[in-house]
């Protein structure tokens, strides 16, 4: 059996394998996990020939530095992403959503993601990972995953099993849209809070804050005032409820939240918008603005057949 | 009964029982969650019941809420369901060190903490619901004589095993976690272990759970240590 690695020179701020995450587990408190942004997850396996929903890296601003040690393979970076490739004698700037060949002895080293904050490692080959409930994802808070749920750190090895035997190189043009309003449903508590509130809520600025990560994005800005009660019986969450806890900030829940809370919920956002709004840096403006039921689940449709126009041009 | 559903968001249901948060009503959403969890039901992907809800999760490629709500609302919930609800027993020691808020629960209720201890451990607990931390228990009711509210400032690291109060409520934390109940005691025993992929959490809703006090000889000697 060759043997096929990536050295972790530097592991980044939080990186992570992930995949499409696990199912049916909150009921025992468990969340999703699984990559924040999807398409940009789809499109990476998809440059490399993997199946779509295989693990990838995911990191968030600044990324690994790695040495490849093997036979010859192909990876791709999607998100926008700084990154370079260096090769035995020169170093090139590398382009997102191409994929490239590696050699034994290259090295990338990703330097930032650009006014964003996740982006997607793809490597065109089986690694070897621990699967739990299905899922390699990594949940750093509930030590759940591969690499003993904790994010990936420099001195470590990424073993590689089986090398994908088509190592044709592909590439797709696209570029990641910023968003600035936030599409959102009302939520259950939302006349928990007052008519000033709730205006605040739909007319404001908001700015994200320092204090986000893959568990829930912290917004700062005017206080949105509660009249009946900051505390409600611990309930279900989903991905994308806003709650606002008794400081009048709202909080929106990502994809590694906790599966139950109890802060009055002001609105969700919806399925459409949460590939850009996990990509807002701290420091982003954002609005909020409440659609309907239908014109949200009309508006997925058609990102979801962008999304599938995307991996049929690759 | 379930009273209402609406939806959360574009890709779940909410599920409401009514306002009121005892057994008769949790155990209606756990009938429930048990009852869909067996149908399988398409493009379902996360179920989750708490005191007095419900919140079905699916997936907005396969389904959406008018569709999930019609099966809902034709559930046939009647048929009987194999209750296999456990009788669990949770030793906790109580003394230094493991009992974070003894002082506090001493002013803010008004009781030695003997008495506080003897209330806790003078009845069974039923498990509400499991989650926000992976297997952590919400069990109730606790004697109307201990309950308080959360810390006003929460805990950033709640060790693993403690065992807190707020309110009605009682919980275990199966990790290191922040939190803000107040801490009466820790237990040894493993409550989730995600070595058990089939059945990770040792309490799930419906079980009860008794309160065993333990020295702190026999919580060090105890296996899961």
């Amino acid at each position: 059996m060759t043997s096929n690695y990536f050295e972790i020179l530097r592991g980044g701020v939080n990186t992570t394998f992930q995949d499409k995450g696990r199912e049916n587990l909150y009921h025992i408190g468990i969340p999703f996990s699984g990559v924040m942004d999807n398409r940009n997850f789809l499109l990476a396996n998809k440059l490399v020939g993997n199946h779509l929903t295989a693990p990838v890296i995911e990191f968030a601003y600044q990324g690994p530095h790695l040495r490849y040690t093997g036979d010859q393979l192909n990876f791709v970076i999607t998100g926008d992403v700084i990154f370079k490739i260096k090769k035995k004698d020169y170093e090139i700037d590398g382009d997102c959503y191409h994929s490239y060949h590696l050699e034994n002895g290259d090295e990338i080293n990703i330097i930032s993601t650009n006014k964003s904050v996740y982006g997607y490692f793809a490597i065109g080959s089986e690694i070897d990972l621990k699967f739990q409930w299905n899922s390699c994802s990594i949940n750093t808070k509930a030590n759940i995953g591969s690499n003993n749920g904790k994010k990936l750190d420099s001195g470590q090895k990424i073993n590689l099993l089986k090398i994908n035997s088509d190592k044709t190189l592909k590439k797709v043009n696209y570029i990641n849209s910023k968003i600035e309003n936030i599409r959102v449903i009302k939520g259950t508590n939302f006349d928990y809070f007052s008519d000033e509130g709730k205006k605040i809520f739909f007319e404001k600025e908001f700015i994200v804050s320092k204090l986000s990560d893959r568990m829930g994005m912290r917004l700062e800005g005017p206080k949105i005032e509660n009249i009946i009660n900051t505390n409600i019986k611990s309930e279900g969450l989903v991905k994308g409820v806003i709650q606002v806890p008794a400081d009048g900030n709202p909080i929106i829940m990502l994809s590694d939240h906790g599966t139950v809370g109890g802060y009055p919920k002001i609105g969700v956002v919806v399925s459409v918008d949460y590939d850009r709004l996990v990509q807002l840096a701290p420091g982003s403006k954002v609005k909020f603005q409440e659609i309907e039921l239908s014109d949200a689940e009309t508006l997925f449709k058609l990102y979801e057949m962008e999304t599938k126009n995307l991996l049929n041009q690759i | 009964m379930l009273k209402n559903i609406s939806n959360l968001g574009d890709a779940a249901l909410y599920c409401d029982f009514g306002i009121q948060v005892n057994k008769a009503t949790n155990l209606e959403v756990i009938k429930y969650f048990n009852t869909i969890r067996e149908k399988k039901i398409k493009g379902i992907n996360n179920l989750t019941p708490s005191y007095n809800k419900l919140i079905i999760s699916f997936d907005l490629r396969v389904t959406n809420f008018s569709e999930i709500k019609n099966k809902v609302e034709n559930l046939d919930t009647t048929i009987e369901q194999n209750k296999n609800n456990k009788k669990i027993e949770v030793p906790v020691c109580c003394e230094e060190n493991f009992a974070l808020d003894k002082s506090r629960l001493e002013k803010k209720l008004n009781l030695s903490y003997q008495e506080i201890l003897t209330k806790f451990f003078d009845k069974d607990y039923f498990c509400y619901m499991t989650g926000f931390i992976a297997g952590m228990p919400f069990l109730g009711d606790i004697d109307e004589n201990l309950r308080t509210q959360r810390l006003e400032t929460p805990r950033v690291k709640v060790p693993q095993g403690s065992v807190g109060i707020t309110e009605q409520f009682a919980n275990i934390y199966t990790f290191d976690s922040p939190g803000g109940w107040n801490i009466i005691g820790n237990t040894p025993l493993k409550v989730f272990d995600d070595s058990k992929e089939r059945d990770p959490n040792l309490i799930n809703p419906g079980d009860t759970i008794i309160f065993k006090k333990i020295s702190r000889q026999e919580y060090e000697s105890s296996n899961d240590k």
